[in-house]
């Protein structure tokens, strides 16, 4: 069943492709507009062997990943506070339903004005958007904990920090993780946009480049590549969620009774 | 009546405290970039007249409200076929998964090639980016329409549209609203790029005219703007969301009371 699938999907992908071949061949858009997969997967091929696009891929991942490891640092520890310390939740839910919708991009006029085109602009976008994503999966997990365990961990004489460690993060643990996964996500789009649109260095910037000077495959191959690189991100962010939980009932499945 | 009070207060006040503490501490600011929140919501009804609410938030929410539209169509539609056959499904699976990964706004460029600088760029723009959360969210919930359902109103006879309306969208409908609110905010930040590209109105035109031209405070009442009317469509979706999916919250609360 599974062979069939991944054959499917293989001859998905390759007809996919040999439509991005056909389409401008036969002439159905212009070739300047949407050039042929063979001339895509040229330029790929070109950007490969160029230093500077492994450098602006090097500049791209460091923002995404320093960018996501600051927000989600911050999300958790401010999640468990706020959830944790009597009264905050009730006290911070306002503001946090306020300040959540407001689009990171919102931001970038401030953060070209603060930072200019520096790694600090980028980080500035992509933690404000990836920080309320795991915020949020946060106050949701803590919510989640069985209040019964709560009780008897506290009749157990648990101190809070005991009970954080072995009641509330466990339980709170799935969710985190898919606030991470999603932050992952947001991460890279927000990363890309501020270097497309600020003009940080990075993958962004080498397709806003690319664009400005009518290099039309080079901006295609720099586009997929991209792609490749959220593909990875959320299967990589995937993998790392079911090894956490390797232990969870979500990931474990039932046990056969 | 003091517990209306005490909710009162606990909705307020955080909000109350840090719009003081930006107000104390920003009052004597003479940083440019950093003005007197004063000097800002002063700003604020010189530059949001009516006129410029209808020339830039207007159009800007035009195309946003088209763009967004035509993903949730498109979304469910193309979502609901390719998650009604097993087959389908395997053959689109991973050239959907890669599409999904395409960061959004690198699309802007690609879009512009095709259909220039105007509107049907934008609308283009936002749908392009807001189809596919739709479209993969709504593959997931009629693939999980649960099989007891299908094969009893398959056995009562109901067929056809009713089934499609009444089995397969309705059960899928929770994923579907939560594609649609992931698609929510990817069609807000599409909306501000695509009119900072190239646009000659709009909300992301406006705020960036306001940063180049360091017109400051002018800029930083942009940004509240940007903010209120992200705020402000969530808070609409989520009154929407309740009354379509006041059924499923009714069922999971109920649910939960009687494990």
């Amino acid at each position: 069943m599974k062979g069939v699938n991944v054959a499917l999907g293989a001859a998905g992908l390759a007809a996919f492709l040999a439509l991005g071949e056909a389409v401008p061949r036969l002439g159905l858009v212009k070739e300047a507009y949407f050039p042929p997969t063979s001339r895509i997967a040229g330029a790929l091929a070109d950007e490969v062997t160029d230093s500077a696009f492994w450098s602006a891929l090097g500049d791209t991942l460091t923002g995404w990943a320093l960018g996501l490891a600051i927000a989600s640092c911050a999300g958790i520890v401010v999640g468990v506070v706020v959830s944790v310390v009597p009264y905050l939740r009730e006290v911070t839910a306002s503001t946090i339903e306020f300040l959540r919708p407001i689009p990171s991009v919102a931001l970038i006029p401030l953060a070209v004005l603060l930072y200019g085109t520096e790694l600090r602009s980028v980080l500035l976008l992509v933690v404000y958007a990836s920080f309320w994503q795991v915020l949020i999966q946060v106050l949701y997990g803590v919510q989640d904990v069985d209040p019964v365990a709560d009780e008897t961990a506290r009749s157990y004489g648990l101190g809070t920090w005991a009970r954080v460690r072995h009641v509330l993060w466990p339980t709170a643990l799935p969710y985190v993780m898919t606030g991470v996964r999603l932050a992952a996500a947001v991460a890279l789009i927000l990363a890309i946009t501020a270097e497309l649109i600020i003009g940080a260095p990075g993958l962004g910037k080498l397709i806003g480049v690319a664009q400005a000077s009518q290099a039309v495959p080079e901006m295609y191959a720099l586009i997929v590549v991209t792609g490749l690189l959220g593909l990875l991100i959320n299967v990589g962010a995937r993998t790392v969620e079911r090894r956490a939980l390797a232990w969870h009932q979500s990931v474990r499945g039932e046990v056969a009774v | 009546m003091t517990r209306v009070l005490l909710r009162l207060v606990f909705v307020c006040a955080l909000p109350a405290v840090l719009v003081t503490v930006w107000w104390v501490a920003s009052a004597g600011s003479t940083d440019v970039y950093w003005p007197p929140l004063r000097t800002i919501l002063e700003a604020f009804p010189e530059v949001w007249t009516a006129q410029r609410l209808r020339a830039d938030v207007l159009p800007s929410v035009l195309r946003l409200t088209g763009g967004y539209a035509l993903a949730a169509v498109v979304g469910v539609a193309l979502g609901t076929v390719i998650g009604s056959y097993r087959r389908v499904r395997a053959v689109c699976e991973p050239v959907l998964e890669f599409l999904r990964a395409v960061p959004p706004p690198v699309l802007v460029p690609v879009i512009m090639l095709f259909a220039g600088i105007g509107d049907t760029m934008k609308v283009t723009v936002i749908a392009s980016g807001c189809v596919w959360p739709v479209l993969l969210n709504t593959v997931e919930g009629v693939r999980a329409v649960d099989p007891v359902l299908a094969e009893t109103a398959r056995s009562y006879g109901i067929t056809g549209v009713a089934r499609l309306r009444r089995v397969v969208l309705r059960s899928a409908s929770p994923q579907i609203i939560a594609g649609l609110r992931q698609a929510l905010s990817i069609g807000i930040i599409l909306m501000v790029i695509s009119e900072m590209f190239a646009a000659s109105n709009g909300l992301g035109f406006t705020i960036v005219q306001f940063q180049r031209g360091f017109a400051i405070p002018d800029m930083w009442t942009g940004i509240l703007v940007l903010g209120l009317l992200g705020f402000v469509l969530s808070v609409v979706f989520q009154l929407v969301e309740r009354r379509v999916l006041g059924w499923y919250h009714g069922l999971r609360a109920s649910a939960r009371r009687s494990p």
